[in-house]
């Protein structure tokens, strides 16, 4: 992706430029450049996210019909392990953070790099290290991990397959987010440039730094977490094992106290794309700024608090059911302050139907629709019924892919003519984005219904009265693959043959707007002092 | 990679982060070891007094001398005396050796008793006891880690002083590891009672 795009009837390359005397590889995977940092994180994201596109494909092939088809039960449950361990640590978790985090967190601050450069460079390459181990150990020892990607004790304890090394690659990529949350907290904190007060911040920066403080507080908790998994296969230290007085439930409550504010971390930045694209094509101003803003951090706090929701069915005490089920309905709120921000925005704005929005709107649907059936599992009563469905499957997707997903195809569908200087085609942009809703709503809805009526997640096999729903499920699957399949053969057009972009094609205010596309590679030729709010837009010109 | 001017406000905010990283990391285990104190009481008191005590309490005097001692040498530098910073670091690093010398002959001590991770005597003791020895392996281990670690930074540290790239004028990378060793010091703080005290 990055190294395609051709330098003929684009008038500057910015930092894309090839970089005299050093050749081409080396001038990107030792570059200390946010911009190139950033693009090396989407490449490896991209290609790790058709990696677990295709675990789930071949996941939902299997199930199209009962019975023992195309894959053994081992391989399926490897290839569920696999498709959960990729998609949440190696593509959700970096995704918008780590990628157009990188590009653009410096650009809309007004600095020229973030603190701490060459850290940033060393998480890039702590990210690398992760996905190679986490490829290790799937090709060596007696088997790919075939625990779930939660790695639940006992069953991780003991299983023979390749655990051990899949936690460490979990450890080092854990490492690596902490490392980019510090460097965005300290970069937010220090780096802002004249005039860039907390309250003319782009809400995309406000997410971030919410984000980042999830990565730097929940993250340890997570490397502890597996490097417990990993002394106790190793050492057999007996932490988590019955028979040596250990309990299994604080393993959960030690996974969940990570794993559940990472939800956010993978929510946050998505919801700051949301709010940097609503306005620019509503062409009016946010609706509750302060309120987004702060809903973030809200967000973020609360989040950190509901983490035994996914324990109701395990065995705690009722008081603590009710307590963690009390929690979980109060982060609906902040949530719910956003959508009603954006929806607010819109409202009696001039919209233009941009690919962007039409992302940030399928965002809005699908998180909505998301969210409140994360509502139904919040609510520790109806949790008992639908907990291990199919019902959770379909949340989760909804959330993440239908949330996270679509807000970082919005987020390249809307910086990407800032990136590469270059336009991909509306229409077919459009286009892509209907088939991709048509097909991710006929995958995961079904999985609501099949939930309800008591589909357990993760079996090979299923009873016959799901057979029509699980057919339909994997039609989807592949409504979902063709439009994603158009979307990036699209992007990748753009990038080769699009025509040159200009520096502000969407009319916005934001600061990465404000120079070259591409951005040059020190940033700002001079640097900035900032005057206005983020979303003060200028009059109306009619933009093409 | 071109010089900016140096953020020290910065480069202190990132290093508190990572402390506050590396407490969470341990707080983990903290809240292991609260959550299984609470169900073996009796047990985690009987387990302790196989753990010795003069041991334990040599090394938390030696890791206090050896932060009063990093805290000297950062003092030393901001001042500009470069001789008394590096005999300060030079002592930091010696009394952190002698910190895992010393953990080194009480491990051996444990597993020549065969109390080690996964040994068969372990098994035998009531259940709470072997939660407690796993707790004391991991935990200590862990801080041994970083211990050895914390070392091998204020080594580093230490040549670079040596060579005046860190020096008056600019020692945010002395007074950051000077932080990590404290935070090493601080955990250790926490571990001495809670695993040779609570008999």
């Amino acid at each position: 992706m990055t190294e395609a795009a051709s330098p003929q009837d684009s008038p500057a390359r910015g930092f894309l430029t090839p970089e005299p005397g050093r050749g081409g590889l080396a001038s990107w995977i030792f570059s200390t450049d946010h911009k190139r940092i950033g693009l090396l994180y989407l490449t490896c994201i991209m290609t790790l996210f058709a990696v677990g596109v295709c675990l789930g494909l071949l996941m939902r092939l299997k199930l199209m019909t009962p019975g023992n088809t195309i894959i053994a039960p081992q391989t399926y449950n490897a290839a569920f392990t696999l498709h959960g361990v990729i998609m949440i640590f190696l593509v959700v978790i970096p995704s918008i953070p780590a990628s157009f985090g990188n590009i653009l967190l410096p650009l809309q601050l007004g600095a020229s790099d973030v603190s701490f450069p060459r850290l940033n460079l060393f998480s890039w390459w702590l990210y690398v290290t992760g996905a190679l181990v986490a490829l290790v150990s799937i090709f060596t020892g007696s088997g790919a991990p075939d625990t779930g990607w939660t790695f639940y004790v006992p069953f991780s304890e003991r299983t023979t397959t390749n655990v051990s090394v899949a936690v460490l690659a979990v450890l080092i990529l854990g490492f690596s987010s902490i490392l980019t949350g510090l460097n965005f907290i300290t970069t937010i904190h220090q780096q802002r440039a004249p005039g860039m007060s907390w309250r003319r911040l782009p809400l995309l920066v406000w997410s971030l730094y919410a984000t980042a403080w999830i990565q730097v507080l929940a993250t340890p908790i997570l490397g502890i977490t597996t490097l417990l998994i990993f002394s106790e296969r190793v050492l057999h230290l007996g932490l988590f094992d019955p028979s040596r007085g250990g309990d299994p439930l604080l393993y959960q409550h030690l996974f969940w106290i990570y794993s559940h504010p990472a939800v956010y971390i993978m929510i946050l930045p998505a919801m700051g794309v949301i709010s940097e694209i609503i306005p620019v094509f509503a062409h009016k101003k946010i609706f509750g700024y302060k309120m987004i803003a702060f809903s973030s951090l809200a967000i973020a706090f609360f989040g950190s608090l509901v983490w035994a929701h996914h324990m109701f069915t395990s065995g705690m005490s009722d008081v603590a059911v009710l307590v963690f089920s009390f929690l979980t309905f109060i982060v609906a709120v902040p949530s719910a302050i956003k959508v009603f921000n954006w929806l607010s925005t819109l409202y009696k704005g001039s919209i233009s139907l941009e690919p962007p929005l039409l992302y940030s709107l399928g965002f809005i649907l699908m998180f909505s629709i998301g969210g409140l059936s994360g509502l139904v599992q919040g609510a520790a009563g109806a949790d008992i019924h639908v907990h291990d469905t199919y019902f959770v499957v379909a949340h989760f997707h909804y959330v993440i892919f239908g949330g996270t997903g679509l807000g970082m195809f919005a987020a390249m569908h809307f910086w990407f003519p800032k990136i590469f200087g270059r336009m991909y085609h509306r229409g077919r942009a459009a286009w892509a984005f209907g088939i991709i809703m048509v097909g991710m709503n006929t995958l995961y809805f079904p999985m609501f219904v099949m939930g309800l009526e008591g589909m357990p997640r993760r079996y090979y096999d299923y009873l016959p009265q799901f057979a029509h729903a699980q057919f339909i499920s994997t039609v989807g699957s592949w409504v979902l693959a063709l439009g994603l399949l158009l979307m990036f053969h699209n992007l990748y057009a753009g990038l080769r043959r699009g025509a040159p972009a200009g520096p502000n094609p969407w009319g916005a205010a934001t600061l990465e707007w404000s120079v070259a596309s591409p951005p040059p590679k020190e940033n700002f030729p001079e640097p900035p002092v900032v005057s206005k709010g983020p979303y003060d837009f200028a009059p109306r010109e009619h933009h093409v | 990679m071109s010089e900016k001017a140096k953020d020290y406000a910065g480069a202190k905010l990132g290093m508190w982060l990572f402390l506050f990283t590396e407490i969470v990391l341990f707080g983990g285990l903290f809240l292991l070891y609260a959550g299984y104190l609470h169900r073996y009481r009796a047990d985690f008191h009987q387990a302790a007094r196989d753990l010795n005590t003069l041991l334990g309490g040599l090394n938390t005097v030696i890791l206090l001398t050896s932060s009063l001692c990093v805290a000297l040498a950062v003092t030393a530098l901001e001042r500009g005396r470069q001789g008394q910073c590096l005999l300060s670091l030079a002592l930091t690093v010696a009394l952190g050796l002698g910190f895992l010398v010393n953990k080194f002959f009480e491990w051996s001590a444990k597993f020549s008793h065969g109390l080690y991770p996964g040994s068969a005597h372990l098994h035998q003791l009531p259940p709470g006891q072997e939660v407690f020895f796993g707790l004391y392996f991991a935990m200590t281990g862990l801080h041994g880690v970083h211990v050895l670690v914390g070392a091998g930074l204020l080594s580093t540290v230490t040549l670079m002083v040596r060579r005046g790239r860190v020096r008056q004028e600019d020692f945010v990378i002395l007074e950051n590891a000077g932080l990590y060793w404290h935070v090493v010091d601080l955990i250790w703080i926490f571990l001495f009672p809670l695993f040779y005290l609570i008999t």
